[in-house]
């Protein structure tokens, strides 16, 4: 029996982790070692979100499933994340592109949701609000450079941006369950934060000299378990080590 | 975007404890606020720092390392420069 509560939680760690997992795929491939750590700092910070976010899930449901078993034990139809979050890394500025927009909406939705009535995740909203500050001052700073660089760096952000673009309307998304957490004083009405997140957008995207993409047709499905072929791959990766030796650590 | 290409900063860093910044290393960045920001993300991951410096390392004047015997060595005989010959009162604290 899946209670509202543990199925949201559940959908913010997916959220976390698979994004988390996508950055981490950077390790020995960044463009440089900076970047190499910066991309891996983030990825850790979403990765630690997504365990307390699961950990808390796992309680809340009270069945003894543990972190672990959430993040690896589900197969990609129980994944609940966002559609956006799955997609791979393509190249450097389709990752900062996709960190920009996906940051520029997390920061105000951990900030609301500090105010949650549940007292967990008001706390992880409080750490991860400081941690998605700088993943969004990150990846801003980059893509005005990108955006405003040499040909080439803007030619990518560019087609990143238009790539992309489809993939936003399904952050704005609230399932039915999700809903009647928001007016419980839970969770956070997304819609609601769409007027904030396109400010902050135009404002990046003003400095990096990119025009803004008409909105149209708008994917969605990840919050439904419908997912994109990539998480498919992306998971049975992530999940092989635990799958092959359960209840392995360091 | 190849380091080749992206200026030299060294980074000092004042740690939680410390009273000054201290030289720890060096990073490639296009401008300053990439530097901080690569600063931050290269050196401190384990939580040694409370503020930041980068510095362009071609502003940095070094000494001629030729010169070591002219400007070091003078000073190796004169043990009573350091402070040992004191008793610091508790009272006085970290100097």
């Amino acid at each position: 029996m899946s209670t509202p509560l543990f199925a949201y939680t559940l959908r913010l760690a997916d959220d976390a982790l698979v994004l988390g997992h996508r950055l981490s795929e950077w390790t020995s491939r960044a463009p440089t070692l900076e970047e190499e750590m910066a991309l891996a700092n983030i990825a850790l910070d979403l990765i630690g979100q997504a365990r307390v976010l699961y950990s808390y899930a796992g309680e809340v449901e009270g069945r003894g499933r543990s972190e672990d078993d959430l993040a690896y034990f589900r197969d990609e139809a129980a994944f609940g994340n966002l559609l956006v979050n799955e997609l791979p890394n393509g190249d450097f500025a389709f990752t900062v592109v996709r960190q920009a927009l996906v940051s520029a909406f997390m920061l105000p939705y951990w900030t609301a949701l500090t105010g949650s009535r549940d007292a967990t995740l008001a706390a992880i909203a409080a750490k991860a609000e400081k941690e998605v500050s700088y993943h969004l001052r990150h990846a801003a700073e980059w893509l005005v450079r990108l955006g405003d660089g040499t040909d080439e760096s803007r030619r990518r952000s560019i087609a990143a941006l238009e790539e992309l673009w489809p993939w936003t309307g399904e952050m704005f998304e609230m399932p039915d369950d999700e809903r009647a957490l928001a007016e419980a004083g839970i969770a956070v009405d997304r819609a609601a934060l769409k007027a904030e997140w396109s400010r902050t957008v135009d404002t990046i995207l003003e400095e990096a000299t990119l025009d803004r993409p008409r909105d149209g047709w708008m994917q969605t499905g990840g919050r439904r378990g419908v997912h994109t072929e990539h998480l498919g791959t992306m998971l049975a990766v992530m999940q092989s080590l635990a799958r092959a030796h359960p209840g392995a650590t360091w | 975007m190849t380091e080749k290409k992206m200026p030299l900063w060294e980074v000092f860093i004042r740690s939680r404890n410390g009273l000054a910044h201290q030289h720890c290393g060096s990073i490639h960045a296009p401008d300053a606020e990439m530097a901080l920001i690569a600063a931050r993300d290269v050196y401190t991951r384990r939580g040694e720092g409370l503020s930041i410096w980068v510095v362009p390392s071609a502003a940095i004047v070094a000494s001629d390392p030729a010169d070591k015997d002219m400007l070091f060595e003078p000073t190796a005989s004169k043990v009573y420069r350091h402070p040992t010959f004191y008793e610091i009162p508790d009272e006085v604290g970290h100097m």
